[in-house]
């Protein structure tokens, strides 16, 4: 597979050397010289001076024949220019890294895979240490399914039910159960949800309200 | 009208005059508060803080009820970021927008944007100063 990079700051080069090394070709286009002549030095020549928001340049790069583009500049817009012209160059497929958590609806208008960026990552994080119900994204899966962490509030309906007694949107399957003492299980029928409780669901990315009304219930407005 | 400009550098501000002038409802937006300097003294419209990249700033710039927007920052990628921000997300009708680089203006444009680029219409309009001896409008 051939990847280009758009951006070569931290994300772009641990990027490239994964792919490197599962043996794709990759180019990264960075704007500052001084960067690229650094990536040639750890990566070989598998970088190239120029700002991947220019047709030009993506052009000298050989875009047209690239099976993935992934922009991942710290500016969303240049990330979604990016993506833009590197689709209307043909490019089957393109995933930009948002850093902003809000500019995720655009990309998804735009037809645009995005990566869950360091902000929200964080914002997880934090929010993994909120007591409430709430549900985290973890990982967007491009075949429209993701896979979200609850934590179950004691008012969650279905706190002391077994996993079979539970409703749950369609394709949405429940992988792991934490205990709050932090013990990971991988869950049975039989497996008991009490409040506390950590899920690692699988879910499409449409089932998330149907999901959080079954394992969390009425979320008095607080919605992420 | 309802009329949202984003960046009030000398086009923002100019643009602002003019349909200030025909009576239309204005709102600058601008990131830095010293750039409404540029606004001619009378100017009736509002002018707001705020980037517009970011859909808080245009809904307090209104966007739910504007009927044009104009991205005209001096970041080529920012007027296309904001352009379809103000298009895709808030369903703007008349989405205008600014850019230099015409070879990414001719992208825009196929990809549905109404886009201006004043580097391929000036370099137009000086050639021809120079070879028909003509004189631009507006000057």
């Amino acid at each position: 597979m051939y990847v280009l990079i758009a951006g070569g700051g931290k994300v772009g080069f641990y990027l490239a050397q994964e792919l490197l090394q599962s043996n794709h070709e990759v180019l990264i286009l960075e704007q500052d010289a001084n960067r690229v002549a650094a990536i040639i030095e750890e990566l070989g020549e598998n970088a190239m001076h120029g700002d991947g928001c220019e047709a030009t340049t993506l052009d000298a790069a050989g875009v047209a024949r690239a099976d993935l583009v992934a922009a991942v500049t710290g500016d969303d817009e240049d990330n979604l220019v990016v993506c833009e012209i590197a689709r209307q160059r043909g490019v089957p497929r393109t995933i930009a890294r948002i850093n902003n958590p809000k500019n995720e609806l655009l990309f998804k208008r735009r037809g645009i895979e995005t990566t869950i960026s360091a902000t929200q990552a964080v914002l997880a994080q934090i929010e993994q240490e909120l007591p409430t119900g709430e549900m985290i994204p973890l990982l967007q899966m491009h075949s429209g399914l993701e896979l979200v962490e609850i934590k179950l509030p004691e008012t969650s309906p279905v706190s002391g039910r077994s996993i079979r007694e539970v409703l749950l949107p369609p394709e949405s399957l429940i992988s792991l159960v934490v205990d709050p003492g932090g013990v990971p299980r991988i869950p049975s029928g039989d497996t008991r949800l009490n409040p506390g409780d950590a899920l690692v669901v699988v879910t499409r990315r449409e089932s998330s309200p149907m999901l959080r009304a079954a394992l969390i219930g009425s979320t008095h407005g607080l919605d992420t | 009208m309802n009329v949202i400009i984003m960046g009030c550098g000398r086009l923002g501000a100019r643009i602002a005059m003019l349909l200030d002038e025909q009576g239309h409802s204005i709102t600058v937006l601008d990131t830095n508060a010293s750039a409404f300097r540029r606004l001619p003294e009378g100017f009736r419209g509002r002018v707001t803080v705020g980037n517009g990249m970011d859909g808080p700033a245009l809904e307090k710039a209104g966007i739910r009820a504007t009927d044009a927007f104009f991205a005209v920052t001096q970041g080529d990628n920012r007027n296309y970021f904001a352009s379809q921000l103000a298009k895709e997300v808030y369903g703007v009708k008349r989405v205008l927008c600014r850019i230099y680089d015409p070879v990414r203006e001719g992208i825009f444009r196929e990809l549905g944007l109404e886009t201006f680029s004043p580097t391929s219409l000036g370099a137009g309009i000086m050639v021809d100063m120079l070879l028909k001896g003509s004189t631009p409008k507006g000057s």
